[in-house]
Order: structure tokens, then C-alpha cells, then sequence
């Protein structure tokens, strides 16, 4: 009985294809959001804030990203993900640096500073401002600017006694 | 810096006369061989600075410098175009023409030194920055987003300044040496470059760096004087005889930072 159903339940499944979504710029942005900071995996490059421009033409996607930082080391390996993600799409895409537009860090959104937060990095805020990303508390002391990667800072809770990463405020 | 696909492209800038092409080569050319020269030597503290912290410190702020030179290069590279890349420029010159200010031609040094250095270098880099127009838009795009960095750069040595000149004893007199040893090459950075008034009349250049070496001499008295420590700042001579007849110190360097690239010519990874 309940193979039957089965059988019978296998005969009316729609087929494979997946509901045509028009590919526009929406559909693109939507696919960024799959793709994450090589660096905090926990973030997708368009709540980072780097993703500065998508067009959609007939024959091509182009996307246009902004560098956190001029040296930063990632750029290949975010290129190749986004890449990758958009293979599927069946379209050819390109993707382009740009320093059209500074890259700041109020561009990441607040989706974006949630999910750092709750990966134990604080998110940018100037020194004075900035909040234990475990217990929150406000008393925290710089212990160097400089982090393990160029947009991160160091940081110890005196509450909690955890010592925690904090992105610049750049 | 093997890395060319991946740096941002500039748009092609707006058309410029020979005598403003010529100098703003020159400009270029001199702030990618600053930043390359100084963050190579500073990337030696990798693995040997003072305490942990600065060992982080120097290792992050030199891979700020050397990617500041790369995208300069780059820059550079696209304007000349000659067919040279950013690593051809940057590697494949010998010693002689090389334009990074005399400043840079001492050696890194020790800790005291190596914060003279950085601090004399950084305020001028922030003078000369803060000179930048938009008359070339692709160089004033990209040190826009050049300040926000630097920025933290300045914050680090004033810490480092603060720290060394209040502490007395050895810190304090090995510092003050460092800084009078150095006094007389600093205002290197910021040597008028070739070409400097049709630099002004494109914009390219706000003001001449004369103007940008007043401010920086004003800054770097109000920041030193509270500390008790006086330093005379001559003018420096024009580019031509501040960026050329380099140091040995800086010979050897040259050898230390081609030498992966003379050793298998044409070599990528």
C-alpha cells in the first residue's frame, strides 16, 4: 500500500526544472548573498558591502565589487566564488575591482553586523564605541589596531575576560 | 604582486598635455616607489619586532604599504603602456632608477629607528595624500580609499613616539638620536617633483609640496614639542637630487627584494 502511494506520488512530481525566475539584477544579487568572505565565512559579500554594482545585459552579467582594503590578499578567491556561483545561471559573467567608490565600513549592512557579532567579531565602531561581541560589555580595551588580517583590530573584555577581534571603522 | 587580474582597473583619465604626462609619471613612479621601499623594509619585522603585538603590527601595515605600491604600479602601468606590468615595474629596474625619497635610502635599523622612520614618513605621506586632486581621477579615486588607511599608520607611530620619547633612559636617547640621524633626509618625502606646475594646473595636484611640507613641519613640531624634543627640518632639494644616488643600504635591500625574481626570470606562481 504505502509503495503504491509512493509510486504514485513519484508519477505526479513536477518535473526537475525549477520555477523560470526572470535573470535579472535581483536574481543576481540573490546568488551573492550565497557567496561569503573567504576571511568570516559567516557574512556574504553583499552584507560586507562590496558588491557596488550588478547589470544584467542579454548576453552578460557584469558585477562590480569594492576592495575592503587596497593590499587585501582575498580578491582572487572572492572573484572565483562569485565566479562559481553565478556558473549556473548560464550566462557568461564578469567580474570587475573597482575603485570608483571608497569602500568604507558603514557599507556593511545590518544583517552583516549581526552575523559578525554573533561570530565573536565586534563590528566597526570607533574604539570608544566598541561592545564585547560575547557579553557586550562596554568595558573593553584596545590591546593593537592591528589584527591577524588588515580590517581587523584587537581586543580584550575586562568583563568576560575573552579576548575578541574588532573590525576598523575605516 | 603577481596577482594582476585581480587589481581593480582604472578608467582611462582625462587627456593630458606632454610636460603634465611626464610629471605625473614622475609622481607616480616616486609614491609607488615609497610605499614599495619602506613596506619591504618594515616586512623584515615579521617574525623579530619587540613584542607580538608588533609583530602584527608592522607585518599588517607593510602588506598595507606593499598594496598600496601595487595598485600604483598598476596605475602606472596602464598609463605608460609600454608593455611593462606592475611586477616589471616594481622588480626589473636597476638600483639607480629607483624614486623613492632619500628618507628611505636609511636602513630600517632597530626598533627606535624603525619608528623614527615610520613616523617622519607617515605625517609627510599624509601631507603629500592630502595634496592629491581630482584632476587625475583614477589616482584621486584610489587615494581616497589610500587615507582611510594610512590613517591608522599615523595613529600607530604617534603611540610608538609617545611610548619611546616618555619613557627616558636608553628608549628616549636612542629615539631622539633615530630621529635627528633622520632629520635631515625627511623632508625627502615631500621634494618638489619635476613637472610640479603643470601638476597644479591639471589638478592633479591641489597645491606644491612646498605648501604640503609647511603643514607637515607644523605637525611634526606641535607633536614632538610636548615631548620636549626639537627637530630642525631643512627643506628638501628638488625630486631630481632627493629620489636619486641611492644608499648601499638601500643596494642591499634591492638585492633581498629581486632576488626571487632575478633567480627564474619570467617565473609565475
Amino acid at each position: 500500500m504505502s509503495r503504491a502511494v509512493a509510486a504514485g506520488a513519484g508519477a505526479t512530481v513536477p518535473t526537475a526544472f525549477p520555477v523560470p525566475v526572470p535573470l535579472d539584477e535581483a536574481l543576481v544579487l540573490d546568488v551573492l548573498r550565497t557567496v561569503h568572505d573567504p576571511e568570516i565565512p559567516t557574512i556574504s559579500i553583499v552584507d560586507l558591502g562590496i558588491v557596488e554594482r550588478v547589470a544584467v545585459t542579454e548576453h552578460r552579467i557584469d558585477v562590480a565589487l569594492l576592495p575592503t582594503f587596497v593590499g587585501c590578499p582575498a580578491l582572487d578567491i572572492i572573484r572565483d566564488s562569485v565566479l562559481e556561483a553565478l556558473a549556473p545561471l548560464g550566462r557568461p559573467a564578469r567580474v570587475e575591482f573597482t575603485w570608483r567608490v571608497p569602500w568604507t565600513s558603514e557599507r556593511i549592512t545590518e544583517v552583516g553586523r549581526q552575523h559578525l557579532a554573533s561570530s565573536g567579531f565586534a563590528p566597526p565602531a570607533e574604539p570608544a564605541d566598541v561592545r564585547c561581541p560575547y557579553c557586550d560589555s562596554a568595558r573593553v580595551a584596545m590591546d593593537s589596531a592591528f589584527g591577524p588580517t588588515q580590517c581587523r583590530s584587537l581586543f580584550y573584555c575586562r568583563d568576560c575576560r575573552q579576548p575578541f577581534e574588532a573590525f576598523k571603522p575605516i | 604582486m603577481s596577482d594582476r587580474a585581480s587589481v581593480p582597473v582604472a578608467a582611462p583619465g582625462p587627456a593630458l598635455g606632454p610636460i603634465a604626462r611626464d610629471a605625473l609619471a614622475g609622481l607616480l613612479l616616486s609614491m609607488a616607489d615609497d610605499e614599495f621601499v619602506i613596506g619591504f623594509s618594515d616586512s623584515e619585522w615579521t617574525g623579530i619586532a619587540p613584542i607580538l603585538e608588533e609583530d602584527v603590527a608592522m607585518s599588517s601595515i607593510a602588506q598595507d604599504e606593499l598594496g598600496h605600491a601595487r595598485a600604483i604600479y598598476e596605475l602606472l602601468a596602464g598609463f605608460l603602456g609600454d608593455g611593462r606590468d606592475a611586477d616589471a615595474i616594481a622588480y626589473d629596474r636597476e638600483p639607480e632608477a629607483y624614486r623613492h625619497a632619500r628618507l628611505l635610502d636609511h636602513p630600517r635599523g632597530d626598533w627606535a629607528e624603525t619608528i623614527a622612520r615610520r613616523f617622519l614618513y607617515d605625517t609627510a605621506d599624509a601631507a603629500r595624500l592630502a595634496a592629491i586632486g581630482d584632476g587625475w581621477p583614477p589616482l584621486a579615486e584610489l587615494v581616497a580609499k589610500i587615507r582611510r588607511e594610512e590613517r591608522y599608520h599615523v595613529m600607530h607611530a604617534q603611540v610608538w613616539v609617545d611610548r619611546l620619547a616618555g619613557a627616558g633612559g636608553e628608549a628616549r636617547e636612542r629615539f631622539v638620536a633615530a630621529l635627528e640621524a633622520l632629520a635631515s633626509d625627511a623632508s625627502t618625502v615631500l621634494a618638489t617633483p619635476e613637472g610640479e606646475a603643470a601638476l597644479v594646473e591639471a589638478g592633479i595636484l591641489t597645491h606644491p609640496m612646498a605648501v604640503a611640507a609647511d603643514a607637515w613641519r607644523a605637525e611634526v613640531t606641535s607633536t614632538l614639542a610636548p615631548l620636549a624634543i626639537r627637530l630642525d627640518l631643512p627643506p628638501a632639494p628638488a625630486a631630481a637630487d632627493a629620489r636619486t644616488g641611492h644608499s648601499e643600504a638601500f643596494r642591499w635591500l634591492w638585492g633581498e627584494f629581486t632576488s626571487v625574481r632575478r633567480s627564474e626570470p619570467g617565473a609565475t606562481w
